[in-house]
């Protein structure tokens, strides 16, 4: 018995083929991000390390540990001694001897430089952060797949009346609102009106009594980014939810449901949802992008201490390795959830084949 | 997938004119347009002008001299609300423009030529569309100058992806049509198909995509201008957001200064979102069944997302 998958129309492919192939695709693709990470903070006008050595936050020891950090003394890559403006330079050099190879040793060692302006090494900090921002994440995701789903279900059921009518106007606007913007009304509403905080994941200088009130403070000051989170998203789950299963209710066999006798809430939940699914897992993987987007945003407007809050400040403050940083472990965790997505729906997809 | 412009574009025109969220969203982007070329005569001030400021200019509530209040520096919020629009609307087009120009040739590309060519550019094209596309722009923006030039070619470059696979497919289900192969049959050469029989067909579908995709650049460019990125010497919707967020508008309850050019943002990215379902509804119009639905027959309904049209207004690409 062989499990296998069909990619096309008119091949099959063995299933360990399908994981090995993707899992090769998305190592490729951080390996593509790793370069372009390189290359775009050195051809770009601003060079930043070489920006940094001139930086007037760091003292004279900082500055030459940067020089030796990057390798600023030695070639960019093998035949170019610097890649703005490109300088043509020694070809014989040994090819591990440059930038690039010191930058790749350096992420291998899990290196990111130090922030220029914390004067804490980037990754300690971006560790940290990663945590409050999958936190955000998490909570503003299942708020939204949840209700954006039920949402979804009803304006399909009631498709065609005020309530499907209502449900795809909202849609429509949840998509159009800037989530910054979306942001900042919800943040004036909520301090002025709520007296909620404005930002920031824990009120300064408290101490807590007990866990209880650091929770009850945690969660007042993820009330709102959260919202925001949750109101971007559910329209657009809910649109999926439903068009996929107003396309699965015009099925032949959900009219033979009906024949048999079935009520509308056995033939949705036994007959309809499951083929209905598939398009929302799809679009989850696919919103992975959008949800960094989201966060850095929303990260923004509420000081929230994470990654895309991280790249906000690292651009407002000129703090390069910072950004680069940020921006590399943005895109890798968004390649593998992307990654793993895409092996979850390998295993969902009802067109995984026995023979 | 839509198969072709049944009727032509007068049929086209036709059935979108009794395409009620179509026309909004027409009548809409006709507004905002019509706003951005009357702005000079629209606003009540010249944007330009030098002002002498006093700290009782700064965020003065609406006032029968101010409509929507002053900003930050003390500048009319109306007449930078109007001017705001040719910002926004010059970056839409131009990126969108670039977008859709690189997607289709590399979608008519691959999707034509199949191959080798179709595995490379296809790879690409995933690789591209994994990567976050945000944190991207703001990474190269911020190593740039920040330029209005630089922010339309960010975020034309960068929002090809969605366009690209669309094409793509839409051509490979050309190619295979009767007549093509016909024209095959009897000897037509590449260049003839491609410029009689598959472009003209792709083309409606990248008309559609040009009017979402540019929805999805102004969003883009506001948040660039939003996260500090805009051209300092263009004050865009975004930039004016980014002033007062970052100006105190908050904490002096200004809300004229935070509203309005939301608003605008809205207006102009919902106007193309209707405009683009519209359009999509109107080359592809489709009947589908309802089993569950109270009048039990055929049911007019119209998807409106992820209609294979819709692909470059996919969320991953915001």
């Amino acid at each position: 018995m062989i499990l296998c998958i069909r990619v096309d129309e008119s091949q099959l492919v063995h299933r360990s083929v399908y994981l090995a192939n993707k899992i090769a695709w998305a190592a490729f693709t951080i390996l593509f991000v790793i370069v372009l990470n390189f290359f775009l903070f050195r051809i770009l006008p601003g060079d930043p390390a070489r920006a940094g050595v001139r930086d007037p936050r760091l003292t004279a020891e900082a500055q030459a540990a940067i020089r030796t950090r990057f390798g600023l003394d030695k070639p960019v890559i093998n035949c170019f001694t610097s890649l703005n403006p490109l300088e043509p330079g020694d070809c014989a050099v040994n090819p591990l001897d440059t930038q690039f190879f010191i930058y790749a040793g350096n992420l291998l060692r899990g290196e990111f430089g130090i922030s220029y302006h914390t004067n804490r090494p980037v990754v300690e900090v971006l560790g940290e952060r990663l945590w409050n921002t999958l936190l955000l994440i998490g909570a503003g995701q299942i708020l939204a797949i949840v209700l954006g789903m039920a949402l979804g279900i009803l304006a399909a059921w009631k498709a065609r009346t005020p309530v499907d009518y209502g449900a795809l106007g909202f849609s429509l606007l949840a998509w159009s609102l800037p989530t910054f913007w979306l942001g900042i009304i919800l943040l004036f509403w909520g301090s002025t009106y709520l007296g909620l905080p404005v930002g920031g994941k824990s009120t300064p200088g408290i101490n807590y009594a007990n866990t209880w009130e650091e929770l009850v403070d945690l969660a007042r000051h993820l009330f709102l980014p959260s919202l925001t989170y949750t109101i971007v998203f559910l329209g657009e789950y809910m649109l999926i939810m439903r068009s996929s299963l107003v396309d699965v209710l015009a099925e032949d066999y959900i009219l033979t449901a009906k024949a048999k006798g079935l009520n509308h809430f056995q033939i949705l939940k036994d007959h309809a949802l499951k083929n209905a699914m598939l398009p929302m897992v799809t679009i989850i993987a696919l919103n992975l992008g959008f949800t960094v987007a989201g966060a850095v945003q929303i990260e923004s407007v509420f000081s929230w201490p994470g990654l895309g809050g991280a790249i906000y400040e690292a651009v407002n403050r000129r703090d390069y390795p910072m950004l680069q940083g940020a921006f590399l472990l943005l895109a890798v965790s968004v390649i593998v959830a992307n990654l793993i997505a895409e092996l979850l729906y390998g295993y969902l997809d009802p067109r995984v084949g026995v023979e | 997938m839509m198969e072709q412009a049944t009727g032509g574009y007068r049929g086209v025109w036709r059935r979108l004119r009794r395409n009620p969220m179509g026309m909004i969203g027409l009548a809409m982007l006709v507004t905002a347009i019509g706003v951005a070329l009357l702005a000079p005569w629209l606003s009540p001030y010249d944007p330009n002008a030098i002002i002498r400021v006093t700290i009782l200019d700064i965020y003065q509530s609406p006032s029968p001299a101010h409509w929507l209040g002053t900003d930050d520096a003390g500048r009319d919020v109306l007449t930078n609300f109007l001017y705001g629009a040719r910002v926004s609307l010059t970056v839409g087009f131009f990126a969108s423009f670039i977008a859709v120009s690189i997607g289709g040739l590399l979608g008519l590309s691959a999707g034509f030529l199949g191959g080798r060519t179709e595995g490379v550019l296809m790879r690409f094209t995933d690789i591209m569309l994994v990567i976050p596309d945000l944190p991207l722009a703001v990474v190269i923006v911020a190593l740039t100058k920040p330029s209005l030039t630089n922010i339309i070619l960010v975020i034309g470059l960068l929002g090809w992806t969605g366009t690209a696979r669309l094409v793509r497919a839409q051509t490979m289900s050309v190619k295979q049509r009767k007549f093509v192969l016909r024209a095959r049959a009897v000897g037509a050469g590449n260049r003839y198909i491609m410029h009689r029989h598959i472009f003209p067909l792709v083309l409606p579908l990248m008309v559609v995509n040009t009017v979402l995709v540019i929805s999805l650049a102004i969003l883009n460019e506001s948040t660039l201008s939003f996260l500090g990125l805009g051209d300092p010497a263009t004050l865009s919707w975004g930039q004016m957001l980014n002033y007062a967020f970052t100006r105190g508008a908050m904490s002096a309850g200004a809300w004229w200064a935070l509203i309005p050019p939301g608003f605008g943002i809205v207006w102009v990215v919902l106007a193309c979102t209707l405009l683009g379902q519209g359009l999509e509804q109107a080359l592809n119009p489709r009947l589908l069944t309802h089993h569950l639905a109270a009048d039990r027959t055929l049911t007019s309904h119209r998807r409106l997302q992820p209609a294979p049209t819709s692909e470059g207004a996919t969320p991953g690409n915001r």
